[in-house]
């Protein structure tokens, strides 16, 4: 009962909106959608983790601790999200740089592309999965095109043809699984069902599985935004309506990651360890070390944000690699804290391209002088991101090495430490001068408006929150991290 | 016996064809012809699900096939000659890797898809395994499209080739994913292709060309 509200409030939410048509007070619907998703999903994880609980009759849908954990994710970034939306709006409106008929199709699509992300995360067969996960890519392509300048023309463009490219090639990754499955003696709608699988991998061909999980890696990482696919993220990121960003590297990236935990346990069942640990391995160092190189020169804060996305998806990449219980629940505190402080990060960005008319670190530099409130939501953000206690991050990256430590990789964790080490320079000199350095003229501070503040400080405080108590979500870490630890 | 061989050769022949489509498709250079090509390649791909639904009596590739033959053969073609007719002195006048080193590229393509699916063959035995590298190769030579051809209709057929060659291997592998699936893919498909086909709308009102070379904007 409470599962389905999960998949029903954004879908009713994109309902809504066309049926009330443009006013000022239409994008709280979505916002009122996405929180009882979290307080769904809170409920869910909170109430009973420990079994799988299958949504409607039909045996597509189903809800673990995992699950329950991804759909609190996503619940918590996209009702920052669609908070930031309202604003958002208002202002394309008001200052005529969308019509209310965009604005509609703009908060359509959003709803529609949060149910997505939640279909993907409940799917109990690896089919439904690659279809949401596929659905996604089609609901934010014209999000991300949204303001409609060739800019967004370009990355929209680029976005829908290589993740449609990744999405085949995990389309393929998924049949040949299916048909290891079927070989060992899988009916059609068992060799794609998630318990099935689990529970008869071991009898898989490995030398198919392999080939398999090789496909799903590549495809489901085009998605995630590691390299070698990766170069649709900078472009989509910066050209999209911020809101739309926080949500896509908030939680977008972590739902591709997801379907890669549950297929990597699945794999090490019938190839064993070694394979797939390479593989995740390979493109996670690939992920950070060319992430971090790229932060260095990057003008633009969004682009910064964005590459930053690559370098913390390589990070997470690598404990996936290491794989035990330790490096899991580090990943997916890691999926939470990212998130909302991604979230933060790209919905201050919005703030000051509303605020300044630019995007540029430079352009805007002084913003701690010139408007403290803002300068500091975003200050704050980067410490998150940049892993200082309090945030949660801070906890989760220390997980992860501890996890990637028990696996034996310690020349791994060096590497990733050094690329980890460029980054932090990078992205901290970038927040100096955005944040800090003194600007000619106006040097009176001025106030952020409290509703532009309010999702800003929530974000913050949730993830500082989450950073020093283990309550409440010690108990479902711990049983999601067990699903996909073998 | 003598109708078992006979229908394992018209499998290896439709199957052949898709591939052949793909090669047709990187050397034509007018929209046009690069759009029949990968008709053709639609054709034989619901003939090669028509055939193997025949041979092993499996009533569900019937509609397999039918649902190709509507999708691949009608309807996106259709969307894309419309596509072809906004400018339809678009061709590859200059294309990134010439016809002559393309087509070189194909054998190069077509000699790694039966490398890397010697484990598969290898693996699962029967005649429609030994013709899936026809579909990898075909896949391969979508991706090459993707990276030597910057033409909007051509980078929207790269794309398809590609869904065509997974679809062909998915046909021979496992004859026919269940239908919702299915169906999930095929309207995936034909969701990508109106999605591109709006937005080549939107660059060819913004620019008046077809050509991606025109949108250079975003780099680092």
């Amino acid at each position: 009962m409470v599962a389905l509200v999960i998949l029903m409030a954004p879908l009713l939410a994109a309902l809504a909106a066309p049926a009330m048509g443009w006013r000022r007070a239409m994008p709280w619907i979505g916002v009122v959608a996405d929180g009882s998703v979290l307080v769904a999903g809170l409920i869910v994880a909170l109430h009973d983790v420990n079994h799988v609980a299958p949504i409607g009759a039909a045996g597509y849908l189903r809800i673990d601790a995992l699950s329950a954990f991804m759909v609190m994710v996503i619940g918590a970034v996209s009702l920052l999200a669609s908070w930031g939306s309202v604003r958002y709006l208002r202002h394309e409106v008001d200052s005529v740089a969308c019509t209310p008929r965009q604005a509609v199709q703009y908060s359509v699509l959003i709803q529609l592309f949060v149910a997505t992300m939640l279909l993907a995360v409940t799917a109990a067969n690896i089919g439904v999965l690659w279809v949401a996960v596929e659905a996604t890519t089609i609901t934010t392509t014209f999000l991300v095109g949204h303001r409609r300048t060739r800019g967004a023309l370009e990355a929209s463009w680029k976005y829908l043809v290589i993740c449609s490219v990744g999405i085949a090639l995990a389309f393929l990754g998924t049949v040949i699984l299916y048909l290891a499955a079927q070989h060992a003696g899988g009916t059609s709608n068992q060799a794609l069902d998630w318990t099935w699988l689990s529970a008869h991998a071991r009898t898989f061909n490995p030398s198919v599985v392999r080939l398999a999980i090789g496909l799903l890696v590549l495809g489901y990482g085009a998605k995630v935004g590691l390299v070698p696919m990766h170069s649709w993220l900078p472009d989509a990121h910066s050209q999209a309506p911020a809101p739309v960003s926080a949500l896509m590297s908030g939680v977008l990236l972590s739902v591709a990651l997801y379907a890669l935990l549950r297929f990597k346990a699945i794999a090490v069942l019938s190839v064993g360890e070694a394979f797939p640990r390479a593989l995740f391995m390979t493109l996670a160092l690939l992920s950070v070390a060319l992430a971090a190189l790229l932060l260095i020169t990057q003008r633009d804060m969004k682009r910064a944000l964005a590459y930053s996305s690559t370098e913390h998806m390589g990070l997470m990449a690598l404990a996936v690699a290491a794989g035990g219980p330790l490096a899991i629940t580090g990943v997916l505190l890691h999926m939470l804290g990212h998130g909302l402080a991604k979230g933060v990060l790209f919905l201050s960005a919005g703030e000051i391209v509303i605020a300044d008319g630019t995007s540029d670190f430079t352009e805007a530099a002084g913003l701690l002088t010139r408007r403290p409130g803002l300068g500091g939501s975003f200050g704050l953000g980067l410490a998150a991101l940049l892993g200082f206690p309090p945030f949660s991050l801070f906890v989760s990256e220390i997980t992860m090495i501890r996890g990637e430590l028990a696996a034996h990789l310690a020349w791994a964790v060096v590497l990733s430490l050094v690329a980890l080490a460029v980054a932090f320079a990078a992205l901290a000199t970038h927040g100096r001068r955005l944040l800090l350095s003194s600007t000619p003229g106006e040097l009176v501070g001025q106030r952020t408006p409290a509703a532009a503040m309010a999702p800003l400080v929530v974000g913050l405080a949730l993830c500082a929150f989450v950073g020093v108590s283990t309550w409440p979500l010690g108990p479902v870490l711990r049983a999601a991290a067990k699903l996909v630890v073998s | 016996m003598r109708s078992d061989s006979l229908t394992s050769a018209l499998l290896a022949l439709s199957s052949g064809t898709v591939l052949v489509g793909a090669a047709v498709a990187l050397w034509r250079r007018t929209a046009r012809g690069i759009v029949r090509a990968m008709q053709l390649q639609g054709v034989a791909l619901a003939a090669t699900a028509l055939v193997l639904g025949l041979q092993l009596h499996i009533a569900l590739l019937l509609v397999t096939a039918s649902l190709m033959v509507a999708v691949k053969v009608v309807v996106i073609p259709l969307l894309l000659q419309r596509l072809v007719a906004l400018d339809p002195s678009n061709a590859e006048s200059d294309p990134v890797v010439n016809v002559p080193a393309s087509l070189v590229a194909v054998v190069v393509l077509t000699l790694v898809a039966f490398y890397a699916t010697r484990p598969l063959v290898r693996a699962v035995s029967g005649v429609p395994v030994t013709l899936a590298p026809f579909g990898l190769a075909t896949v391969l030579i979508g991706f090459f499209i993707l990276v030597a051809r910057r033409k909007v209709v051509s980078q929207m057929v790269g794309l398809l080739l590609i869904d065509n060659g997974i679809a062909l291997v998915a046909l021979l592998l496992t004859t026919g994913v269940p239908l919702l699936v299915e169906l999930g893919g095929t309207l995936d498909v034909l969701l990508v292709v109106v999605v591109l086909r709006v937005l080549a709308t939107r660059l060819h009102a913004e620019l008046g060309v077809l050509d991606l070379d025109a949108l250079k904007e975003l780099h680092d």
